[in-house]
């Protein structure tokens, strides 16, 4: 889906946590989360610190699609 | 025993009719003639089968006329009760392809006779035909004549004698999805050791389970000021209002939801949840926010990080889903989020 998006001129970003899948998938933005079941997300932090979290990947996202890029690029 | 009989199909090109501006010329048998490739393959049939007629088709006709060609070819191969109708190569000439898988499919169901074809990995033809006849891959350009043949003729030969078929990789065939059940001298452990071995040593080595090829799209150009952007959320990962309104699949889903967001600061547990099947759905059923950020972006958007969060977020379920379906939906929804003038999307996958 990230592809069939970019194909038409839109910039995406793929949060996910199995990087190799989205690599080998073909997107070209990527940035790392943190489990399967909530990539967003950790049920194991306080309600606070998990809403700082997700605030910190999200904004990562979006520093991504700011960012231009050559190729497929993971964003540490 | 008496020879075995094969009709082969070819176009105007490779019957030496002449090039594109030929490629109008109607259907025509020649009975007892072998023309250009068909030379090739007689030599390779030797004493055990004689190609008995050869039908032509100019490939503009055949694809424009389609049923009126058809029907005719049908006719002219019938005549010739054969033992089994080789079609091509048809190397990268995607017209002829598309005629050569037709003609072969269309021999196979309506005349119950056997086909074999060739054509090369790219050829249209190639995916629309390669799982319904058999089809050797071929280099792209008529070059690959004599590699075509080694592969096409003697599996023809096989057919017509009604032989087993072996897997693709041994009758030179391509995949056609078909699974046979075998057993193995090697257990699995001992084999994926072995292959591990010659990974390490940098010597060549075959899985056993090809990865699907992917394409690749060009990276879009940067999005210039965040600020003043609609940012549009996306997943697969299967949040839906509660309920699931559009009752998405939880698996092989075959559609996807388009969902209202505006007003929404946070996805609840009374309001949302993960339609997914293939991962726990417990932490994105308490708060969905953990797959679908809404809840960030509505504090980004008033904070003035984003200029807005597009009021309909795009969601599937992503578990076991045919690349096909899913390149679809984004095709679809993705025309969608340009017409409502999105700058940029973000997707997440679970």
């Amino acid at each position: 889906m990230v592809k069939g998006i970019e194909a038409t001129g839109l910039p995406v970003v793929h949060l996910c946590t199995v990087t190799p899948i989205s690599m080998t998938v073909g997107a070209n933005r990527i940035v790392p989360t943190i489990a399967i079941p909530h990539p967003l997300g950790n049920p194991a932090l306080d309600k606070d610190e998990e809403y700082a979290l997700r605030y910190k990947l999200v904004e990562k996202g979006l520093q991504a699609l700011a960012t231009p890029v050559d190729g497929q690029t993971i964003f540490e | 025993m008496s020879k075995i009989k094969v009709v082969h199909y070819i176009n105007q090109f490779f019957a030496n009719i002449g090039g594109e501006e030929m490629a109008h010329v109607p259907a025509e048998i020649r009975v007892g003639e072998k023309i250009g490739p068909g030379l090739a393959l007689a030599q390779a049939f030797g004493e055990e089968a004689e190609i008995v007629a050869t039908v032509i088709c100019g490939d503009s006709y055949f694809n424009e006329n389609l049923d009126k060609a058809k029907a005719e070819i049908l006719e002219m191969i019938k005549s010739q009760n054969p033992d089994i109708v080789v079609a091509g190569p048809a190397f990268n000439a995607g017209r002829y392809g598309v005629a050569c898988g037709t003609v072969c499919e269309m021999v196979q169901e309506e005349l119950g006779i056997p086909t074999v074809t060739g054509m090369y990995a790219e050829n249209p033809g190639a995916d629309m035909f390669k799982n319904k006849v058999y089809t050797c891959p071929t280099k792209n350009s008529a070059a690959g004549m004599r590699d075509a043949v080694k592969k096409m003729a003697p599996l023809a030969l096989k057919l017509a004698k009604g032989e087993p078929i072996g897997a693709s990789c041994e009758d030179g065939y391509m995949p056609n999805g078909t699974r046979v059940n075998l057993f193995e001298k090697e257990r699995g452990s001992k084999r994926a050791v072995k292959m591990l071995l010659k990974k390490l040593a940098g010597k060549p080595f075959e899985t056993e389970f090809p990865m699907p090829t992917f394409d690749r799209v060009e990276p879009a150009a940067a999005v210039k000021d965040l600020s003043k952007a609609t940012i549009a959320l996306c997943t697969s990962g299967g949040i839906v209002p509660k309920g699931n309104p559009d009752h998405i699949e939880s698996s092989n889903a075959t559609r996807y939801g388009e969902y209202d967001i505006t007003g929404v600061m946070d996805l609840t547990e009374d309001t949302y949840e993960t339609a997914h099947g293939g991962y726990d759905p417990v932490y994105a059923n308490e708060d969905a926010d953990r797959v679908l950020p809404v809840d960030v972006l509505r504090e980004m958007e008033s904070k003035g990080i984003i200029g807005k969060l597009h009021n309909k977020f795009y969601t599937t379920v992503g578990n076991g889903t045919a690349v096909k379906s899913a390149r679809a939906f984004a095709d679809e929804y993705a025309q969608k989020l340009l017409a409502d003038g999105v700058d940029a999307v973000i997707m997440t996958s679970t």
